[in-house]
C-alpha cells in the first residue's frame, strides 16, 4: 500500500460508508479541501453542511444532528475544533450527543504553517472529559476501519488525523478494534509505544536499534482512550522500560495516560518523547529531527534511557 | 393551534410560579429572576404548543424545547412536572446530590430535557443541528430555542444567528426552527444595558435574515400569536423578542439584579408565593384557611425555616 494521509483515508471511508448509511452527515468550518470530506460533500449535497469559519456552531450544530439521529462528523483542524474545548464540553460530551469529532492536520509534522495551525494539545484536552475514545490511526487501513468503528461506536468519540502522508505499518488482516493496541515489532529489552503519525519512525528506530542488538518491542496505541492496559503492562512487565512517541505535547497525551497507568498499576522507568514548547515553522522532516521524534532521534533517547 | 385558554394557561403559569420558588427556596441556591421571567413563555410552549408525550420523551417527532438560557431551569422543572415528565413532589430534590434535577439542565439524567445547557450561548446552535435533522427526516416536529438576553452577548450565538437562516436552503430551510428571546433586561451583574448593550436587538437580527416580532412575554395571547405566526413563516426561522420583567409576579425580586442568582429564604418565598397569588398581607391568614395546598406549602416552608 502506498503512502498515504490518514486525512486522505478519511475521506475516502466516508463516501464509502455514506452509501450504505443515510445518517452520515458533515459539518465543516470552511477547511472541507484540507479535512477531506469536500469528496462527500460533492456526493451528498443535501448532507453536507459548510457554516463556514465557525467552529463553535459547527459543534452545536454537529450535536443537535445527532440528536435527532444522524452520525455526524464534525470536522477542522485538531487545534481548531478542540480549541473549542467548552462547546465540546457541555453540548457534545455531557449531552452524550452521538458526534464524531475529527481533528485533522495534527502535530508539527503539518511544517510549515507553524505553531497557530498545530493540533498539540487536543489530546490532553480530550482526555479530561470523562467517556469519549480517541483514536489515532497511524496508516491508512488502521484509518479506514476507525473510521468504520466510530460510525459504529454509539456516543461521542475523537478521531485524530494527520496531514502528512503515511507509510503502511498495519500487519496483513489487521483489524482495529476500540482499546485494544497492536504489537508490530516484537521485542525484549524495551516497550516502544507510538501512535499516528510516530509509528513508522519508531518502527525504523525499533530497526536501528537491533543493529546494536537492542531488541524495541514497538506497539501502536492507535485507540489512546480507551487504552488497552493489559497489552502495555504485559509489555511494560517484559521489558521493564517504556518510552512513548507522539506528535503532541508532552503534557496529556500518549505520554501521559501511560505515566499515569504505569506510575499506579506497575511503577516502570518511562521516557517520554513529544513536543515541547510551541511548534514552529518548518519541514516535517526537521521539525521532527530537532524534537527527537525521527527514527534517529527515538533510536538515541531509546540507547540514553537504556545506559546503552 | 387552539385558541389559547388565557385564563387555564394563566392559571397553570401561576401554579409553576410558586413551584419555582418552592423549589429554590429548598435547594438554598439557584436563579428565581430568569426563570420567573421565562415561565409564561414555557407555560405558553408546553401547555398550548408543544406536540410532546411524557411518556414518550424520546418519541422521533416530537417538538423540542431547548433552554439555552439554562440557569433558569427551576421553570422548566416546573413545566415539566405539571405536563407530567415526573411526579411534582421531585421539584424539591432540585440541586441535591443523586437528583436528575441538576442545577442545569442534563440531558441524560432527566428524559425530557433535549440537551444540556447552562454554559451560555451553546442552546442555538444545538437547536438548529436538530431542525436540520428533522427536516432531513421529512418530521413535522418543530424547534422551540428560548435565549437569555445577556446570553446573546455570546460570540456562538451570533455564528449561529448567521447561520440559521441559510442552511438547509433551498430544500431543507429551517422554518421548523423558532427562537425566543427572553428580554428581562438584566444579567448577572447588572442591567444588560450597562455591561455591555444589546440593542439595536430587532435590527440587529433582522440584518441576520430573521423575521423578528416583538410581545409581551407575559401576555399568553400574545405568545401563543407569536407561535402562530411563526409556525405560519415559510422559508425562514423566526425569531420573537419577548420583552419580559426580571422576576416578575414578585414585588420585591422585579428589576432587582439581586435576585438573578439568588434563592430566597423560608419567609421570603412564602412572601413571594402571597404575592404570585395575589393576595394581601392582611388576606392572608383567612385565604390560607380556604387554600389547603398552599397552607400546606407555607407549613413546609415554615419548618424549612426552622432547619
Amino acid at each position: 500500500m502506498p503512502a498515504k494521509a490518514s486525512r486522505a483515508a478519511f475521506g475516502e471511508a466516508l463516501l464509502e460508508l455514506a452509501a450504505k448509511d443515510d445518517r452520515i452527515v458533515t459539518v465543516d468550518a470552511d477547511l472541507s479541501k484540507s479535512t477531506m470530506t469536500a469528496s462527500f460533500a460533492r456526493a451528498y449535497p443535501d448532507r453536507a453542511f459548510n457554516v463556514g469559519i465557525a467552529e463553535s456552531n459547527m459543534l452545536g450544530i454537529g450535536a443537535g444532528l445527532a440528536l435527532t439521529g444522524k452520525v455526524p462528523f464534525v470536522c477542522s483542524f485538531a487545534c481548531f475544533v478542540v480549541g473549542r474545548f467548552e462547546t465540546i464540553r457541555v453540548s457534545v460530551a455531557y449531552t452524550s450527543a452521538n458526534v464524531k469529532i475529527v481533528g485533522t492536520h495534527a502535530g508539527i509534522a503539518i511544517g510549515e504553517d507553524g505553531y497557530s495551525q498545530m493540533g498539540l494539545e487536543d489530546i490532553a484536552c480530550l482526555r479530561a472529559l470523562p467517556d469519549i475514545p480517541i483514536i489515532q490511526p497511524a496508516d491508512e487501513a488502521e484509518t479506514k476501519q476507525a473510521v468504520a468503528c466510530a460510525v459504529e461506536h454509539q456516543g461521542p468519540l475523537y478521531l485524530r488525523l494527520t496531514r502528512q502522508s503515511l507509510e503502511a505499518v498495519s500487519p496483513p488482516g489487521y483489524r482495529f478494534q476500540l482499546g485494544k493496541a497492536v504489537v508490530l515489532q516484537p521485542g525484549t529489552d524495551v516497550t516502544v509505544l507510538a501512535s499516528g503519525g510516530t509509528v513508522f519512525n519508531a518502527l525504523e528506530a525499533a530497526r536501528r536499534l537491533a543493529a546494536g542488538d537492542v531488541r524495541a518491542e514497538v506497539i501502536n496505541v492507535a485507540s489512546i482512550r480507551p487504552l488497552d492496559e493489559d497489552l502495555i503492562l504485559g509489555s511494560a512487565g517484559k521489558t521493564g522500560h517504556v518510552v512513548t512517541v507522539e506528535d503532541h505535547s508532552l503534557a496529556g497525551g500518549l505520554g501521559g495516560a501511560v505515566a499515569e497507568l504505569l506510575s499506579e498499576v506497575l511503577p516502570t522507568p518511562l521516557k517520554r518523547l513529544g513536543v515541547q514548547g510551541f511548534g514552529e515553522s518548518g519541514d516535517a522532516g526537521s521539525l521532527y529531527a530537532k524534537h527527537g521524534l525521527d527514527p534517529a532521534g527515538i533510536a538515541g533517547s531509546v540507547l540514553k534511557f537504556l545506559n546503552r | 393551534m387552539a385558541q389559547p385558554d388565557v385564563v387555564q394557561l394563566e392559571a397553570i403559569a401561576t401554579a409553576c410560579r410558586v413551584q419555582i420558588i418552592r423549589m429554590l427556596a429548598h435547594a438554598g441556591s439557584g436563579h428565581p429572576g430568569g426563570s420567573l421571567s421565562v415561565i409564561d413563555i414555557l407555560t405558553t410552549l408546553f401547555f398550548n404548543r408543544l406536540r410532546v408525550d411524557p411518556r414518550r420523551p424520546d418519541w422521533p417527532d416530537r417538538d423540542r424545547a431547548v433552554l439555552s438560557k439554562g440557569h433558569c431551569v427551576p421553570a422548566l422543572y416546573a413545566v415539566m412536572a405539571r405536563a407530567g415528565f415526573f411526579a411534582e413532589s421531585r421539584l424539591i430534590t432540585l440541586r441535591k446530590l443523586g437528583s436528575p434535577l441538576q442545577g442545569h439542565p442534563d440531558r441524560v439524567a432527566l428524559p425530557g430535557i433535549e440537551a444540556a445547557t447552562g454554559s451560555l450561548g451553546q442552546g442555538l446552535s444545538i437547536s438548529i443541528g436538530m431542525a436540520l435533522g428533522l427536516r432531513l427526516a421529512g418530521s413535522p416536529a418543530r424547534v422551540y430555542c428560548i435565549l437569555g438576553d445577556g446570553e446573546t452577548q455570546e460570540g456562538q450565538v451570533w455564528e449561529a444567528a448567521m447561520s440559521a437562516p441559510k442552511l438547509g436552503q433551498p430544500t431543507h430551510p429551517l422554518d421548523n426552527l423558532c427562537v425566543i428571546l427572553d428580554y428581562n433586561r438584566i444579567q448577572l451583574d447588572g442591567l444588560v444595558k450597562k455591561i455591555m448593550d444589546l440593542e439595536p436587538v430587532v435590527e440587529k437580527w433582522r440584518a441576520f435574515g430573521w423575521p423578528v416580532l416583538e410581545i409581551d412575554g407575559h401576555d399568553v395571547a400574545q405568545i401563543d400569536k407569536a407561535l402562530d405566526q411563526a409556525e405560519a413563516t415559510r422559508g425562514k426561522p423566526t425569531f420573537i423578542v419577548a420583552h419580559t420583567v426580571k422576576g416578575k409576579g414578585v414585588s420585591f425580586m422585579e428589576n432587582d439584579p439581586e435576585w438573578h442568582g439568588k434563592a430566597p429564604k423560608p419567609a421570603e418565598a412564602i412572601r413571594a408565593i402571597r404575592e404570585i397569588l395575589g393576595v394581601s398581607e392582611a388576606a392572608w391568614p383567612d385565604y390560607l384557611k380556604t387554600d389547603r395546598s398552599t397552607a400546606e406549602l407555607a407549613a413546609e416552608l415554615g419548618r424549612l425555616e426552622k432547619k
